[in-house]
């Protein structure tokens, strides 16, 4: 339901309009298609929208007019002070209108189709809706989807490279770092870019010496814990996250520590060393 | 069994990290419409005028619902609902039929739009006044006007009132002690959430965040007059439930504005309503009395539990440790509750035990202290081998062995028995221990089973995975019962389509839906056996079979691997795409939790199995062991580490049931350190609006938890031997921790959360 534009794909007629109006952006619409600035730009120029709108395919610009029409139809004219907004998710373009109270988590949710990234409490408390913004975790229920313009988001969907989990991912399940599973796309959003931090050297609370010069941290327990505390599990696989992220962080297995006091009162089952 | 019990990684895991796994709010619907509910501002009274114009002209805004012109629906009915199969209804109170206000954020208007946003604005323009009435919120100042209630799940709620008080007040060694717990609410990650789709006037689809769609079905088709049949409720991925997600009547609501809209309509209840309207473990008073004799063994305990309910014949059952833990030749076991402006109490993990074991457990410390015994010691001294009400031996008991496997792995041996006497820095470290008990239940369950010739299994029944595992522990047993591959089996559960089976509540689904599972897929490798012996062309034909064996796909002859039949040649000769059965298993104390219809093939058990039922008594036990750290210049209590053993019989997998016993600690440590939900005296709403406020446990909060198991079937509750994990481990956590605090500190605090103002 995207709209991808890959490569421009204007008429000839357009194209005359455009060089016309704009010629200092045809390059950029060349190379990456008509986007939100141009078309405003364009209704300026022009003085009306209504010309515009029937040379320019709607499907564009306005993300209900969907693969799937049935899907997320919202009415034209229904939203006011609504907001046409451009950003990349997941490596692709995404351009959407968008109420201007939407949240960057409610438009992955409601229009996007991307339902990875969770709704736990929508005020910032849960950290169930961590995704990535151009390299930074943060909260998409704090993020209106108006602010990002431009920029590039990843959430859990795009995690996995053609079918490989990425290796937190795929902690996470060897070490049980979920039961229910609601909070875990924030939990492994939250800890991907945690390890990007690390490597930057980024104080935490609990960092012994925040003026040392920054260089890549390797993080202990404590570190984890306390960069993990944005993201509650109520399920309490706490220690089981600690333990997934630690061993991606430090690249070693982490054993697991359950045992049976059976009859010979042997741990039955460890894993790594 | 080869793969049963062993530490597999969850089937669905892959699923849950990569965001594919879908929850309820995520059915999006073509032309779905959103409804968010209004809530009351007062917390009692009544609803004088809605003033609805400037929502309704609000953008985007479909549709408002008020009690003036929603549609009218069957009235609560207990005994009409019994016979409906209605049980677990969050609270006797059909939304939107009166003006009645009983509670602070009751749901009183509904708003309908087409989008989210627009709805939550229209949502806060609607202007209601109401003849406000005086209400009651606090606990103690109504407690005398409360009631004794006379049933509690079916049985005498109220044991031996009165009759400890002569031999407690005439004992030379006794305690008598008042312990207060906090209400709390359960926050599951995931808030309930309904996607209401209407085929037509009469057909009902709910995609519901429930931990039972046989119930939210039944609940929907009743309170909305269809035929149960006519509705369908799917719910394969629930992000958390914790007791919350019985069923709570917004279900209703969304179903409603469907009606209405004639659209397809999502409604998702926001993390402040989670505070309000979909139920709370209800704060307690509980007095306990111990009396001993002068070598510790305890002559009589008696046990006083107050609360208070609303809208519900529920209420917090404290007393239902106290039933089972310890010998003593008198026990005493009453209950007080008093009826509050607050909505519904309600199941919460271990209802009863998690408050109970915090006022008996922490009695037992103050008690071994008053004798100068060392707390694990007497509880040995006090051991119950039998149940000391019903007389029945215990279906199977390891917890002597328990505080022995635990005591040495904790490292027990080092505490000191005087307070105070552990220090490291500024920080005083104490250890405290605490029993956990919780009973073991088991109801109906029905499941089939389906082969087809290509060797692909799908296993379905109508059972919930709240993250307690059920899609992974059930295809292990599928797995080992067709001697097949885990990778071979398919599971699918959280639809009414399928055949029925209980809520996922009060720790029983694996011990009810397992002996199902296991009876449909004994019964399909039966059929396809004796296809095998009844083939000319089979190698096997005319066997008997006791002469056979199975596995990796096979039946073969014992002693003679190479005679062998492969599943998929049986059915290709015998012109097979797909072979399938169906069993329901139903205990013989009836069918419980579960659903009282059975569609499959009754599997009766085995004679012995049945009187089993009613000769034994059936719970699971564990000792729990805290370390603390309290800073006592800033009055904060850090558990350091922390031991727990389980006996809940057979182990289903090693690690799902290790996480389902670290999460349980995990919530006793937030009931015990943090969790409360407070209430403004004047205006009856919580102050603890959110999680910014009701504090749960974060990552920072919690300390390695060390996880055993006795790992010993239960040879009694069925022929899997394994009992419910739940909601055990949260039992006893919070009396360890207290106990803990007071053996780092010297000072008891009888009074949940221990927050570092009672500690000063």
């Amino acid at each position: 339901m995207e709209i991808e534009n890959k490569k421009p794909s204007l008429t000839e007629e357009e194209k005359t309009l455009f060089e016309k109006l704009m010629p200092e952006d045809m390059n950029e619409i060349s190379a990456l298609g008509v986007q939100r600035r141009h078309f405003l730009k364009l209704i300026t120029l022009t003085g009306g929208a209504l010309f515009v709108f029937q040379m320019l395919d709607r499907h564009q610009i306005f993300a209900q007019s969907s693969v799937d029409p049935a899907l997320n139809i919202v009415k034209a004219g229904s939203i006011e002070n609504s907001v046409n907004v451009a950003f990349r998710v997941n490596g692709a373009r995404k351009a959407l209108e968008v109420d201007s109270r939407m949240t960057l988590l409610d438009a992955l949710r409601e229009r996007l189709e991307l339902t990875g990234s969770k709704k736990g409490c929508d005020h910032g408390q849960c950290g169930a809706c961590t995704v990535i913004v151009d390299g930074r975790r943060i909260l998409s229920c704090l993020t209106l989807a108006a602010t990002c313009e431009g920029k590039s988001v990843t959430t859990i969907e795009g995690l996995a490279k053609r079918g490989a989990l990425h290796p937190v991912q795929a902690a996470f399940i060897k070490h049980d770092g979920f039961q229910c599973g609601y909070c875990t796309p924030g939990q492994i959003c939250s800890a991907v870019a945690l390890m990007t931090e690390a490597k930057n050297g980024e104080a935490s609370y609990v960092t012994a010496n925040v003026r040392a010069k920054a260089t890549s941290l390797q993080l202990s327990d404590d570190e984890i814990r306390e960069r993990m505390s944005g993201n509650i599990c109520r399920c309490g696989a706490y220690p089981n996250i600690i333990a997934a992220i630690k061993e991606v962080h430090s690249g070693k297995d982490v054993v697991q520590t359950w045992q049976f006091t059976g009859e010979n009162n042997q741990p039955t089952f460890t894993t790594g060393g | 069994m080869a793969i049963t019990g062993k530490p597999i990684d969850r089937v669905d895991g892959r699923l849950k990290v990569t965001g594919t796994a879908t929850y309820a709010a995520e059915f999006n619907q073509p032309n779905m419409a959103y409804a968010v509910p209004v809530r009351s501002t007062i917390a009692k009274g009544t609803i004088t005028t809605f003033d609805t114009v400037a929502a309704e002209k609000s953008a985007g805004v479909i549709a408002v619902l008020t009690h003036k012109n929603a549609s009218r629906l069957k009235a609560i009915n207990p005994e009409e609902q019994m016979k409906a199969g209605v049980i677990f209804i969050g609270e006797d109170l059909v939304p939107l039929q009166d003006n009645q206000v009983h509670y602070f954020g009751q749901f009183i208007a509904l708003v309908v739009a087409e989008t989210y946003e627009q709805a939550r604005s229209a949502a806060a323009l609607l202007e209601v006044t109401y003849n406000k009435e005086k209400h009651a919120i606090d606990l103690v100042s109504e407690l005398p006007k409360g009631y004794k209630p006379k049933l509690l799940f079916g049985r005498e709620a109220q044991l031996n009132t009165g009759k400890t008080a002569d031999l407690i007040a005439a004992s030379p060694h006794k305690i008598e002690q008042t312990y207060t717990t906090s209400t709390e609410n359960h926050h599951p990650m995931e808030p309930h959430a309904t996607v209401a789709v209407w085929e037509g006037a009469d057909k009902l689809t709910l995609y519901d965040a429930t931990q039972g769609v046989v119930i939210t079905r039944a609940i929907a088709a009743y309170f909305l007059n269809l035929k149960p049949d006519n509705v369908r409720v799917i719910s394969p991925f629930v992000g958390g439930g914790f007791g919350t997600k019985g069923t709570w009547l917004h279900i209703v609501l969304a179903a409603m504005a469907g009606q209405v809209t004639k659209r397809p309509v999502k409604l998702v209840i926001s993390r402040q309503m989670m505070q309000t309207n979909v139920g709370r473990r209800s704060a307690t008073i509980q007095k306990i009395a111990l009396s001993s004799d002068p070598k510790g063994k305890l002559t009589a305990i008696r046990h006083n539990s107050e609360t208070y309910t609303n809208l519900t014949q529920f209420f917090e059952p404290s007393g239902l440790a106290t039933a089972v833990l310890y010998e003593a030749p008198l026990r005493e076991i009453t209950y007080q509750v008093a009826k509050l402006n607050v909505g519904a109490p309600t199941f919460m993990r271990a209802p009863g035990e998690a408050p109970g074991t915090f006022a008996l457990e922490s009695a037992m410390d103050e008690m071994a202290f008053e004798m100068k015994i060392d707390p694990l010691a007497f509880r040995v001294l006090n051991h119950a081998a039998t149940d000391p009400e019903t007389k029945h031996p215990f279906s199977a008991n390891y917890l002597l062995e328990c505080y022995r496997v635990g005591a040495e792995k904790f490292g027990w041996s080092a505490r000191k028995m005087q307070p105070r006497q552990t220090r490291n820095g500024k920080y005083l470290i104490g250890y405290g221990m605490a029993t956990a008990t919780y009973p073991a239940g088991r109801s109906s369950a029905s499941a089939r089973v389906q082969m087809t010739i290509k060797g692909e299994i799908k296993v379905m029944t109508a059972a919930s995975d709240i993250g307690t595992g059920t899609y992974t522990v059930l295809a292990q047993t599928a797995a080992d019962a067709l001697g097949v591959s885990v990778e071979r089996i398919t599971v699918e559960i959280g639809d009414t389509n399928l055949p029925p089976a209980p809520i996922a509540g009060g720790s029983q689904t694996t011990a009810s839906v397992h002996p199902a599972v296991l009876a449909a897929v004994e019964t399909l490798r039966k059929d396809l056996m004796l296809l095998a012996f009844s083939d000319t062309k089979s190698k096997l034909n005319g066997r008997k079979a006791d002469e056979i064996d199975f596995a990796k796909g096979k039946f073969y002859l014992k002693g003679d691997a190479s005679i062998s039949d492969s599943y998929a040649d049986i059915m290709s000769r015998n012109n097979k795409q797909i072979m399938e059965a169906c069993a329901t298993s139903m205990p013989a104390s009836g069918s419980g939790l579960g659903a009282p219809v059975a569609p499959c093939m009754v599997v009766p058990l085995a004679t012995e199995e049945n009187s089993d039922a009613k000769k034994y008594s059936f719970h699971s036990f564990g000792a729990q062991f805290a370390e603390v750290w309290v800073d006592e210049d800033l009055g904060t209590i850090r558990v350091s580490r922390f031991t727990s053993v389980q006996d809940v019989g057979r182990i289903m997998n090693e690690k799902t049931a290790r996480s389902q016993i670290i999460g349980g600690v995990i919530f006793g440590l937030g009931a015990a350190l943090m969790e409360e939900t407070q209430y403004d005296k004047h205006w009856g709403n919580p102050v603890t609006r959110s999680l910014a406020d009701y504090h749960v446990p974060v990552n920072a909060d919690v300390p390695q938890i060390d996880v055993h198991f006795i790992g010993k079937p239960d040879p009694h509750i069925s022929s899997i031997g394994a009992r419910g994990i739940g909601e055990i481990g949260i039992t006893g956590v919070s009396a360890a921790i207290a106990n803990a605090v007071f053996n780092a500190t010297g000072k008891r605090i009888r009074s949940l959360p221990l927050t570092l103002d009672k500690l000063l």
